[in-house]
Formats: C-alpha cells, structure tokens, sequence
C-alpha cells in the first residue's frame, strides 16, 4: 500500500471571485496526524470542506491514493467519501434522532449489517468516545462536549481511513480537550487511519501533530509546512513563529532580527 | 467497512492449567460470514474446566469494529461465567482499542429506560400537559399585553428600524400572495354562487353576495389564514433559530426585554399591516368575482360595480377589518409565543414552525366564530 494518502497538488480555493487560497502543493502520508494550522479566516475550515468533497476547487486537483477526487466518477466520489469521518466543530447531530440512531445511520445505509450487529457497533462506538450508556439520548439532551464526541463516534462509525476533524477542542475545558487528543493518537495508533485536524490550539498541534501546513490569510497560501515541533525550533517565517509561540517569543524574534 | 478475500475461522486449542486458546485466522471484516460470540459462549458453558481465555491471533488479516464487538460480547459472557480472559494474545490495534473501550466505563444509572404507561396515566399525563399550556398561553398573552401598553406608553426599548422591516415585510412583500388568493377566492364565491342564483335568473346579485362575503368575512378570514402560514411560522421559526444561538440570552442579560425588543415588534407590524391586506384582499376578491360574472353571465363591470356600491355599506367593510385586526393579534401571537418557547435543537425550530400555524388557525376560526354570533346578535 503506498505511503501517500492524499496529495494536494497546486490547488486554489475561491468563493466566487474572492480567492481564499492559491496554489497549495502538499502530501498526506498514511498514518499521518496532519495539522491544518493559520490565523482566524485564512481558510483552514475552506481547506477541509475541500479535502471531504463538499467544496470543489477552483483550480488544482486532490488525490486520494493517486486517484483524482474531482476527476473520478460520481459513484466513486462516494465510494471514496464513505472512507472518510468528518467530526464537525458542533458534532453536527441529527437533533431528531437518539445518539444511537445518529450513529447507526450510515451502518444501515451503507452496509448489510443485521440490526443486532449495528446495536453492538454503535454501543461500542460511543464506549470508545467515553458515552457508554448514553445511547438512548437526543443531542440536545446532553452537553457540548458530549455532542463533539458523540459526533466523533459517528465518524467513526463505517471504520474510515481517514478522519477529519474540524476545530476538535474548541469549547472544551483542557481536560476534555487532552483526552480528545489522546483519543486522536489512539484512533492513530490503533486503527493506522490518516488524522486531519484543523486546529488552532496549540496543545493539541505540539500534542498530536507530525505533519502540517500554515495557511497565512494575507498571501494567500502555504508559508510553512512539516512537523509543528520541528517548524517551532527551525522556522524563521516571523507570522509562524508568532503563531506557534503565542506572540511571545515572537516579537521577541521579530525585534532581534529588526535589531540586526 | 473492508472487503477482503480470506475468509474469518476460528479453532479452539486446549492448554494446561485450564486454559483454552481461541485461534483467530483470516480476515474479520464485515462482508464475511463470521463465527458468532454466541457460538463461542456456548462452547464456553459446556466446558466447564476452563478457567482461562487467551488468543492465538498470528494469523489475523484484516479486521474492524465486528472484531471488537465480538471480542466485547465474548468478554461480557466470560465475566458472567467466571473466566478471565487474558488479551496477550491480541493485535495491539485491538488492544487498544478494547482498553479504551473499557477506559470509561457507564455510569450507574445513565441508561434510558423506557417504562411502558397505562392508559391512565397517560390521560393524567395529558391533562396535566393541557393545563400547563393553557398557563402558558394566558402568560405570554398577559407578558404581551404589558409589553404593548409600555409601547403605547413610550417606554419599550426596540429598535424602530426592526419595526420598519417588519412592516415591510408583514405588508408589502405579502402582496403578491394575498393578490393571488383573494382573487381566486373571489372567483370561486362567484362560481358558487352563480350555481344557485341563475336558477331563479338572479345572477346580477353575484356582486352583492360576492362583495359582502369578501368584505364581512372572507377576505380578513383568508389575509388572517395566508398571514398565518406565511408570516407566523416565519416569526416561529425567527425567534426559535435565536433561542438556538442563545441570542435571546443575550438580550435578558444585556437588560433588554425580550418580549418588548422581539415581540411587540412584530405584534405591531401585523396590527397595523393586517388592517390594509385585508382591504386589498376584498378588493382583489370583488375584482376575481367581477370576472366571473362577465365571463360567464355577461354582467359588465360597470353594472358589477354599480351593484356592489349600491349593496355594501362601511359597517360592512368595518367589520371584516375589526377581525383583521383581531386575527393579526393572534397570528403575531401564535407566531411569537411558539418561537419564544422553542427547545435548543433544529428539530425545535420545525416544531415551532409547525406550531404556530396549527394554533394560529385554531385560534383565528374560534375568533371568527365569536366574532359572528357577536355580529349576528348586534346586527352590525
């Protein structure tokens, strides 16, 4: 099985006239934890909505296991969406319907699993995301963070290749957010899928990242890219060193540089 | 869920001290028929020597998440049974993902039960659910009429060019449907009538009973039903998508009055609108019933008018704009009360929607029929 999962090649991204990003050139290796980091608006949540096929580019192409998402037929491009769990920033739930059935949803659609089956799989699923039990509740019976994580169950319920996840700790307390992420490395670690996370927490991107892009909203494209850790100690873009180090150190290395 | 072409089998070896091996061979995904928990479990219960579960899984393929509820389901029947289950064996994927399975474990008491309820108690569940509607209703209504008199009083905080929009859009934007409506709805009162009258050669009197019935009844009955459907559920469905975002949160606790910022607003906008459709939808009604009599009895439109002139009296256009008003009170109400009490989930604000137009209807024939014994018994 080749290594690389999804190749990004000189792709562009536009609403109507109004360019979001331009020729972005990257790969996502099998595996991977790949961290979709930038300022607020530069098109991270653009990035995504790109990668899971819900937004078709203006320019450039994406592959998936060197198959053209945009190029394939329409069955394959479901084909291909159906190995992928998108966990959305609010968990995007039905509110009609119990976790349970949220999460058997695609089961029944998408495979011949008898209905004994599907109900072990969904109690194991939300046994997995720390919601064993809960299976009987609506959304808006439950709180945020639950909802995020109920969503991530439903991710993950046709055993995707690849997760997306958008904005994974927005709205949680820190310990919520610390076991989602040690979720993350598990899903990593013990299902081998590819992990996109669109992210701007930087506990999360130290915590779980090995690979990233930094989208910057002013040039409009890719100004850094490699494992967050790494680009922390080596990069010298001052708008990624800001980013990664709060605006700290900076400042601090914006006024050397100045100073030299 | 993976495709795969080895197919899942399972053998037992036995150990010493007890112990008995579960051999996992081939691929365990979902398009292959797998040996079942049960069968596994059943196996168990007959021997009962073993003390011991562990796993042979050195030849394990492919596997997903059947492979961990059947791992699950053969654990649970382990505990039960009293053998421990050693997962040394195991792929650490499986592992893994079995542990954190087990990291969390349910909370006592979380799961939903479901009790059936006896007829009983589900009439007792009933009327206490009538009851507290009704104190709903008569507390929004009484929370409204409060709202209004601080209005009238010039006390209200909201902002005018709300108001502005409201009237825009609770007049003039439901021009086109009320056009349409009262038009049709005036060709069939004349289709009706015409049926009956042109027996006795009456057909002249079509404008008579085509103007009083737009003007004393039908036109306000259908502006107040279109109004309802059109204009209710969307300040239902406004009001709820604005609970949803906690933004009518935010205006109680910046100090504002929800009832005076969101719903007088749109009570007044409907009061002063409802008035001015209903007149346009009388004499879109007259205009639809006028053609019907030229077309089909050749009654010009001068005769028509002359007719309806002579034959209607203010009293009579009066009466079908009081409902009007009435009715706008009530669509705005329906509309407003059922958004304010809108739960947080987009099913709510359906449900809402939905709500508003059901109670407006019902709330609007109830007013009617009142409001024509009072006529009736007034001789208005």
């Amino acid at each position: 099985m080749s290594k690389t999962h999804i190749t990004v090649a000189n792709l562009t991204m536009a609403y109507g006239n109004l360019i979001i990003q331009r020729d972005m050139d990257f790969t996502i290796n099998r595996g991977d934890i790949f961290i979709v980091m930038g300022g607020s608006g530069c098109g991270k949540s653009t990035l995504m909505r790109h990668l899971i096929g819900l937004k078709q580019p203006a320019k450039g192409e994406i592959f998936y296991q060197n198959l053209s998402f945009w190029d394939a037929s329409p069955k394959v491009r479901r084909q291909l969406m159906m190995k992928m769990g998108v966990s959305y920033q609010s968990g995007a739930l039905f509110s009609s319907m119990t976790l349970a059935e949220n999460i058997a949803l695609p089961l029944s659609a998408f495979s011949s699993l008898t209905r004994s089956e599907i109900r072990e799989i969904v109690s194991l699923k939300l046994a997995l995301v720390g919601l064993a039990g809960f299976e009987g509740y609506y959304p808006a019976e439950i709180s945020g963070g639950m909802q995020k994580r109920a969503g991530l169950a439903r991710a993950m319920a046709l055993d995707p290749d690849i997760l997306f996840f958008d904005e994974p700790s927005s709205g949680l307390d820190p310990i919520s957010s610390r076991l989602l992420d040690d979720l993350i490395l598990h899903l990593r670690d013990n299902l081998g899928a590819t992990i996109v996370v669109v992210t701007h927490e930087l506990s999360s991107i130290f915590a779980i990242g090995n690979n990233s892009v930094f989208l910057d909203a002013e040039s409009k494209t890719i100004i850094a890219k490699g494992d967050p850790k790494q680009l922390l100690a080596e990069c010298d873009v001052p708008k990624v060193r800001r980013f990664l180090t709060r605006g700290d150190c900076g400042h601090a290395y914006e006024f050397q540089h100045h100073g030299q | 869920m993976v495709n795969s072409d080895t197919a899942p089998t399972l053998n037992f070896r036995e150990l010493a001290g007890h112990r008995l091996e579960i051999v996992l061979v081939g691929d365990w995904v979902a398009d292959k028929q797998r040996p079942s928990a049960d069968q596994v479990l059943a196996m168990l219960a007959n021997e009962t020597a073993v003390r011991e579960l562990c796993f042979d899984a050195s030849g394990l393929g492919l596997w997903d998440s059947l492979m961990l509820t059947f791992l699950t389901k053969i654990e649970n029947g382990c505990k039960t049974m009293g053998i421990s289950v050693d997962r040394g064996g195991l792929p650490a994927g499986i592992h893994g993902m079995l542990e954190l399975a087990d990291a969390v474990p349910e909370l006592e008491g979380v799961r939903r039960q479901h009790p059936k309820s006896g007829f009983l108690e589900k009439a007792g569940l009933l009327g206490i659910a009538f009851w507290e509607e009704t104190v709903a209703i008569l507390a929004f209504i009484g929370e409204a009429a409060l709202g209004f008199g601080r209005f009238v009083l010039g006390k209200a905080n909201y902002r005018r060019v709300d108001l502005f929009l409201l009237v825009q859009e609770c007049g003039a934007n439901a021009f086109p449907i009320v056009s349409l409506i009262s038009f049709l709805v005036g060709m069939i009162l004349a289709f009706v009538g015409s049926a009956q009258l042109s027996k006795y050669g009456a057909q002249v009197y079509i404008a008579d009973m085509v103007g009083l019935g737009m003007s004393r009844e039908m036109g306000a009955l259908m502006t107040g039903i279109i109004m309802t459907g059109r204009t209710g559920a969307a300040f239902a469905a406004q009001l709820g998508s604005m609970q949803v975002n906690d933004e009518i949160d935010a205006l109680k606790t910046m100090g504002f009055s929800d009832i005076e910022f969101l719903v007088v607003p749109r009570m007044l906008a409907l009061i002063l609108m409802m008035p001015l459709l209903c007149v346009y939808a009388d004499l879109m009604g007259m205009a639809g019933g006028g053609l019907v009599s030229l077309y089909l009895y050749d009654i010009s439109i001068l005769e028509y008018s002359q007719h309806i002139l002579a034959r209607l009296r203010f009293q009579d256009f009066a009466v079908g704009v009081g409902k009007s008003v009435v009715y706008g009170v009530l669509v705005a109400l329906a509309g407003c009360m059922r958004g304010m009490q809108c739960g947080r989930s987009s099913q709510a604000v359906g449900m809402a929607a939905t709500s508003a137009v059901v109670t407006g209807i019902v709330m609007i024939v109830c007013a009617d029929a009142v409001m024509a014994m009072v006529v009736i018994t007034l001789h208005w």
